[in-house]
This record gives structure tokens, C-alpha cells and sequence, in this order.
């Protein structure tokens, strides 16, 4: 695939990134940044999660793949993997065998793979079914999202913190805007905010505002200052060619730059990242294989980087639902339901969880729904965050037990 | 506060990128109903599309093997066209006299969303543009034929692919939740019809005219939205822009973009919703005639590619030396790259730590580049109200932003540099 990415268009643009723009206006003292990072640095041992949103329904039939079941091989023809293209895990199921990385996290233990995740009547809307995942509402419209509400409810246990959760790029996901604070939204590269009068303008022109929409451009800009402070030194390092959210190719980027927040102490408990591209109705395998592969890579090598991290890290993989169990004529797929989620991190305990759905009791040719989403949010709510579920997902979801 | 010269700001901020001081003067001088008319039936020539004549994009040929250097090099023409085609929107935008036929497209552009990123080819993102200027205000039934049967959008939703042994069933699903209908007023059985509807859609590679192949198409009957037939594409296009839920649904589009958010079922879309289909050139007015319209007033937040055009237009400046692409990138929209087939967000989504810095960043280019005589060359105690008349904000600035203008002292790059972060310029 070859892309025209927002990354490419940085450089198209004849900018060598965002430090040419800001030529002129004047930096932050880094030792007052460091000094700001590492007054409150994140408890050793304080669990982070990492959320990885994959766009466009993945296709979770060619990620776990039923190799051993004949029915798998009858509905997809040309778009099957045969045994020799995939790694063998257990129960007659086995990962795409571009996820060589995701497979030696299953070998050590430290990969949960929860099968069959859905909800009830599951919608074959991308937009619909995004919603519902990132509101965590299934049977109303809400507002908020399910990492939204933790947020407004630790907000209000121990106070507003623009970086409780961040989100790698320039718009933020619905999951992490609550009803009264939000996650923040971060782009790569250094972030310098305007230094003299101007500086002091700006200061004052983001005081709070009475009425929306002008509060929240207000609050946006305040906040901005409140991340330059907290993450401007660790997102010094890294240029804006390094890393971008709508370019397929830049989930390692992404969580490169999460593994230095994480390094450095930076007291966020929730970070966001994304790949982008699964919606693959046409010539599906070679697409898949790619983006499989980009996120096996960069889930890898940031799984190994965190290893060693003061915080133990849980990383959690949803799309918005799975595909249809037969292939089109186009060589792709339609919208499905159900997929695997994956759960890894060096806390979780790794295994199946979840029924398989059968590929011969399908409902209007989709997989049934074995797993609710909200137990696998539970169970990273309660086993990552230390956080009671109730308050995000209401009362009916005890959670699974995911983690150690 | 209601003034002519508050509501003609807030006419040319929605039809347009916000009026210039010179176009409010001569717009109070013409009053609303000519300005609005003139806004929406431009008459005569335009020097400034004059002036930006389309690049000369075409077809590349992607031959080779990945890797190969003539792959390679088609890659390299693809990115260059691409760049040349963004770049000149955004100044064929910032050049234009007569903005809403540019600012009619950007909606049509976000609501039929299709990006480069799967399209690849820039000729044939011109092309769709092309149409969303020429037909923006064509009956939407025929606007939507005319979108679904060019080549980027049956590239980008996959129709082409679409045979009858087993129909695609993208575009057929994202035409009715995205471009007619809205999610819940069809089954997922009328999806699957219509997929087999369109079934033998493809176009001529050398003309791009769009062609019917017989011999994909799916001739067998189907039930779609209570008709029963053997329906191909065009028959499906005619039913679902026939259908009042089509009328509602862009209408409550419409609002949106142009007015204040709603849903569907808001008292202003409601009262406005024509019978379908919908003829555009008779709704447009009356949605802009509404009191709603009027009392809509700050109630958006200003989407990145028009608050970018609006600074560079009333500061006069050239996109080709300012170049607001790595901003927008940073405020999350470039044109011709929506992020999904859903289009762009809206309203708070915009107010991102990541966009305020793209925003203030941005502001100081301009400032830097801009010639700001009209401020520096008043008594510093009338700045501000300067500042305000420069970015035509008759309204003038509420009691925090008076408060940081202060701060600004007499300094006019860093006033208008304030004044075009503050609260009052984003929102419109």
C-alpha cells in the first residue's frame, strides 16, 4: 500500500517539521520542563493501559484463524490462510503468522486473547459500532466515553489533571472525552508555546469562559499549556516525520513515543493510539498481512521496550466489530460482528477466554456473539486501573480475570 | 448583540471564510438580502478563480513491481499531484470573490467523504471536486448519481468491485447510514439488496466515463426499501434520495455545517425539511433566511480549513508563502484526506491540546508575514477596536479576551496574533 499519508504530506509540504514553523518563538526551559515532569512522577508499580484502536472493522477470522476447521477454509477460498502462513497456538487455532512478535507474548504467557467479543445485536455500522465500543453504550446514545468517565470520576476523587490520559495525534477518540474532563490530545514533536508578550497574552486568554463552544477553546489552550509543562521534554526528542495517527504505517511511532512517556515517569495512567485501514471489502489478504504485520511489529517492540519499565503495562487491541464469515467476490470481506480482542502485557494472565464461535451456526452469515465487551473493560478497569467498573459500566459487568 | 454589521459577519463567516473589512463595509452598504443573494448567485466572472486555474494533474500509470523504480517513480508523481492539487484548494479558496460555490464544495467534499489515501490519483480527486462546485446546488438526487458514477468514489467504496456472484456491499451500505438516509431507517436485507443493485458499476480507464457492465450485473429481482424489482444502481440512487428520511437527513447536514449542531429532530430542521428529493437551490435559501440562522451566531466551531482560509484571507496574505498545510495537518483536516468515509468531526472535536497548538502556531506565521498597518498605524489606545475591524469581529471581544489583549499592550503582531487564537475568532 503505498499511501498518501498526512507523514508524506509534511514532507510534500517542504517543512521539515513542526521546529521550522516555530522558528522565532521562544522555547520553554527544559530544566523548569524536567523539573515540572518529575515533580510528580507515577508511583512505581501504578498499572498503565495502553488502548490501541484499530479503524475499519478487523477482519478477527484472519488474525485468529479456525486452521483446523474445514468450514473456515469453504467460506473464505482464495482469501484462507493455509497452516504453512500461520503460527499454531492451541485448540485448532493459530495467529496470522505475520504475528510473530504477539506469538512469542502468547508463548511467554503474557497474551490474553478474548474470542467472540461483540454485544448484544451487533450493528454493522463502522460509525454506530465505534460508538458503542468507545461510549460502552450499547442500547443508548451516550455522550461520554467508557476511559471519559474513569477520568471525571478520578477527577473528582483527586482533581483535574489535563494528562491523566492522552491520545497520540491531533483529534482525540470519543472513549477518552468524559462528561467533565478529557483526555489530551498530543501531537509529536516539541511543543513551544509563545514566550513573551505574547506568551503572556496567550496565559491570559485562556482563563475559563462561561459558555460553549468558547469555554472550550479556552480550555484547550490552557490545557496546552498544562501538557507543554508535563510532556514537553519527552516529546522534544521526536520530529513530526517520525510519527503521525492517520498514517497506517505509524502505530510504532505512536507507542514508541508512549514507551518514552512511560520511561520517563510521565503520571499518565491511559494512553491512546491507533491503526487505521482494516476495512477491507476488496483484495483483503494482502492489506490484512500488511496491517497485521505493522501491528505485531510495533506492539512487539514496544512490549518489549515496557518490559522493563517501573509500571507494569497492559495493552488492549479492539476494532469495532469482525467480518463477514464468507468472502465477497472482490476478494474481501463485508461488516461482521464478533472478533478476537487481544490483552498482552507482562501483568496479564495469557489464554484463551471467551467460546470460539462456530463458522456453521452463523446468524445471517455472522459469527455468533459468545463475549460482552464491557467484561473485557472490567476486567482492564479493575485489573489495570484499580478502578471499581460500576461507575463506567453500570452494575452487570463483574469483569474477567485478565489480569495477575 | 444584533447589528446589520454582526449579522453580515456572521453571513460571510457561514457562506464564506468571514468577510474581509473592506467586503462588511461594502456589505452594510448593500444590506442582508442583497448580500445574502450575492453570496448565493454570484453573477460574472471571478478574478480569483481566474487566477488559480487547476493544476494540470493526470493519470500515473502504477506499473512495475513494489520496489521497482518505475513504481517508485509513479509513487513520487502521485505525491507531487497530490501536494499540487491540496495547494491549490486552499488558494483557490483564499483567492475567490465569490466564496460559497468554494465553501458549497468543502461541505459537499466532507459529506461524500473520499480521500487520497485509497484514490491515490489526484486527476481523479479534481474531477469529484469538480462536481461538488459545478453541481453543488443541482436537486441532490442528481448530484448524488452523477458522485456515486464518477470514478473516485466507486474507487474509494469499493464499487467497481462489485460482481454478481457476489456483491460488495460498501458503497451500498455507506450511501444510505452517510450520503441519503442516516443509520436506522434501513435493514441490513435493503444493504444486501442494494449491494446487488449496483453490481456491474465500473468506468472506461481511458475516458473515466462511467460504463455498465452487463454481464456483472445481478438482473435477478430484488426487495429494496419496499420496492421489488430487478433494480440496478440508478434505480437505488432515485429511491433512497426519493424518501423523506433523505430530505430530513440533509437538511439536518446541512444545519450543521451551515447553522448551529442539531439532530434530526431539531425545530429549526423540522420546520425547514423540503419534500424529497430535495431541491437545493430552493433550501438554501430558506435555511439561510431562517431567524434560526440568524441566532446561530458563535454557535460552531470554526472547521481548521475555514478559520485557516478566513486568517489569510482578511490578512491578505498568499497560502503559496504562508503554507497552512503543516498547520492544518496539526489541527486535524487537509483537504482531499477526510479521516474515514464519515468525513471530518465537528464542534468540540476540533478543541484538541494538539490543535490549539497547531492554532497558535499557525497564528504567529501569519502575523509575522501579514501587513499589519491598519493596526500599527492607529493611536495604540484604538488597537483593539482595530483588531476587531481587521478580523471583522463587530462584536468586538468579550471580558477575558479584552483582558489578554491588554496583556498584548500596543504590539500589533501580538494583538492579532491574540485576537486570532481567542475564543471569539475560533468559534463562529
Amino acid at each position: 500500500m503505498d499511501t498518501m499519508t498526512r507523514r508524506r504530506f509534511l514532507k510534500a509540504s517542504g517543512v521539515a517539521g513542526a521546529g521550522a514553523l516555530l522558528a522565532g518563538s521562544g522555547a520553554f526551559g527544559v530544566h523548569e520542563l524536567f523539573a515540572a515532569a518529575q515533580s510528580r512522577p507515577l508511583p512505581a508499580g501504578t498499572g498503565v493501559l495502553v488502548v490501541v484502536t484499530l479503524y475499519g472493522g478487523n477482519d478477527g477470522l484472519s488474525m485468529l484463524v479456525p486452521i483446523d476447521d474445514p468450514a473456515y477454509h469453504d467460506a473464505r477460498g482464495d482469501l484462507a490462510l493455509q497452516a504453512s502462513e500461520t503460527i499454531p497456538l492451541s485448540e485448532g487455532l493459530a495467529l496470522n503468522g505475520v504475528m510473530k512478535g504477539l506469538a512469542a507474548q502468547w508463548r511467554a504467557g503474557h497474551l490474553a486473547i478474548v474470542r467472540g467479543v461483540s454485544y448484544p445485536d451487533p450493528q454493522q455500522s463502522h460509525f454506530v459500532s465505534m460508538d458503542i465500543w468507545q461510549t460502552a453504550s450499547p442500547g443508548s446514545p451516550s455522550g461520554t466515553g467508557w476511559v471519559g468517565r474513569w477520568l471525571d470520576v478520578e477527577e473528582r476523587a483527586s482533581g483535574h489533571d489535563p494528562i491523566r490520559a492522552v491520545s497520540l495525534g491531533p483529534t482525540m477518540p470519543p472513549f477518552m472525552a468524559g462528561a467533565t474532563t478529557s483526555a489530551a490530545a498530543v501531537a509529536p514533536g516539541p511543543i513551544r508555546l509563545p514566550a513573551g508578550v505574547l506568551g503572556r497574552a496567550y496565559t491570559a486568554l485562556n482563563v475559563s469562559r462561561p459558555d460553549q463552544p468558547q469555554a472550550g477553546v479556552a480550555l484547550s489552550g490552557a490545557d496546552l499549556a498544562a501538557v507543554a509543562s508535563q510532556l514537553g521534554p519527552t516529546l522534544a526528542g521526536v520530529t513530526p516525520s517520525d510519527a503521525s495517527t492517520n498514517d497506517a504505517g505509524a502505530l510504532g511511532p505512536q507507542l514508541d513515543l508512549v514507551a518514552r512517556c512511560i520511561h520517563a515517569g510521565v503520571p499518565t495512567r491511559v494512553y491512546g493510539v491507533d491503526l487505521g485501514g482494516f476495512d477491507t471489502h476488496a483484495d483483503e489478504k494482502a492489506t490484512q498481512t500488511a496491517l497485521l504485520g505493522k501491528l505485531d511489529s510495533g506492539l512487539g517492540t514496544f512490549l518489549a521496550s515496557v518490559a522493563t519499565a517501573a509500571h507494569p503495562v497492559t495493552v488492549l487491541v479492539y476494532s469495532e466489530f469482525g467480518r463477514r464469515t464468507h468472502a465477497n467476490a472482490s476478494g474481501g470481506t463485508d461488516h461482521g460482528t464478533s472478533a478476537p480482542v487481544l490483552v498482552a502485557g507482562t501483568r496479564v494472565r495469557g489464554g484463551f477466554y471467551g467460546d470460539e464461535p462456530s463458522l456453521t451456526h452463523l446468524i445471517m452469515g455472522n459469527l455468533a456473539v459468545t463475549t460482552d465487551f464491557r467484561d473485557v473493560y472490567a476486567g482492564v478497569l479493575t485489573g489495570v486501573l484499580g478502578a471499581d467498573p460500576e461507575p463506567v459500566l453500570g452494575k452487570s459487568f463483574s469483569g474477567l480475570p485478565l489480569l495477575a | 448583540m444584533s447589528t446589520l454589521r454582526s449579522d453580515l459577519a456572521h453571513l460571510h463567516r457561514r457562506l464564506g471564510f468571514g468577510a474581509t473589512a473592506a467586503e462588511l463595509d461594502a456589505a452594510e452598504t448593500a444590506g442582508w438580502d442583497a448580500t445574502l443573494e450575492r453570496l448565493l448567485h454570484p453573477t460574472g466572472t471571478d478574478p480569483g478563480v481566474t487566477a488559480t486555474p487547476p493544476p494540470a494533474v493526470s493519470m500515473v500509470a502504477t506499473k512495475g513491481d513494489p520496489g521497482s523504480p518505475e513504481r517508485k517513480a509513479a509513487g513520487q508523481q502521485l505525491r507531487a499531484q497530490a501536494q499540487a492539487l491540496t495547494a491549490w484548494w486552499l488558494a483557490r479558496m483564499v483567492a475567490v470573490r465569490d466564496p460559497f460555490p468554494e465553501k458549497l464544495a468543502l461541505f459537499w467534499h466532507g459529506h461524500f467523504a473520499t480521500s487520497i489515501s485509497k484514490v491515490r490519483q489526484a486527476a481523479l480527486m479534481l474531477r469529484q471536486n469538480e462536481i461538488f462546485r459545478a453541481q453543488g446546488q443541482a436537486p441532490f438526487a442528481q448530484l448524488t448519481l452523477a458522485v456515486a458514477q464518477d470514478p473516485a468514489m466507486m474507487i474509494w467504496l469499493d464499487t467497481l468491485k462489485d460482481t454478481a456472484a457476489n456483491p460488495n456491499e460498501n458503497f451500498a451500505r455507506e450511501l444510505m447510514e452517510l450520503f441519503t438516509l442516516g443509520v436506522g431507517t434501513y435493514t441490513e436485507m435493503d444493504v444486501r439488496a442494494g449491494a446487488r443493485a449496483f453490481t456491474g458499476w465500473s468506468f472506461d480507464r481511458t475516458t473515466l466515463a462511467f460504463r455498465d457492465i452487463a454481464k456483472r450485473h445481478d438482473n435477478g429481482t430484488k426487495t429494496f426499501l419496499g420496492t421489488t424489482a430487478d433494480l440496478d444502481g440508478t434505480d437505488v440512487v432515485r429511491i433512497v434520495t426519493g424518501r423523506a428520511d433523505s430530505a430530513r437527513f440533509l437538511t439536518t447536514r446541512l444545519w450543521n455545517r451551515f447553522a448551529a449542531p442539531a439532530t434530526t429532530t431539531d425545530p429549526a430542521v423540522t420546520r425547514l425539511t423540503p419534500a424529497a428529493p430535495v431541491d437545493v437551490t430552493a433550501l438554501l435559501p430558506r435555511l439561510f433566511g431562517d431567524p434560526a440562522f440568524r441566532a446561530a451566531k458563535g454557535a460552531l466551531v470554526a472547521q481548521p480549513i475555514e478559520y485557516a482560509v478566513g486568517a489569510l484571507r482578511q490578512l491578505g496574505l498568499d497560502p503559496a508563502k504562508v503554507r497552512p498545510g503543516p498547520a492544518l495537518a496539526g489541527m486535524g483536516q487537509v483537504p482531499f484526506q477526510p479521516p474515514n468515509v464519515g468525513g471530518w468531526p465537528a464542534g468540540q472535536s476540533w478543541l484538541t491540546t494538539a490543535a490549539a497548538l497547531a492554532r497558535v502556531t499557525f497564528a504567529e506565521r501569519c502575523v509575522r508575514a501579514a501587513d499589519l498597518s491598519s493596526v500599527s498605524d492607529v493611536p495604540a489606545a484604538q488597537r483593539v477596536s482595530a483588531t476587531a475591524r481587521l478580523l471583522s469581529l463587530p462584536d468586538g471581544f468579550g471580558p477575558q479576551t479584552t483582558a489578554a489583549l491588554q496583556a498584548a499592550g500596543s504590539d500589533p503582531a501580538a494583538l492579532v496574533a491574540t485576537a486570532l487564537v481567542s475564543p471569539e475568532y475560533v468559534t463562529r
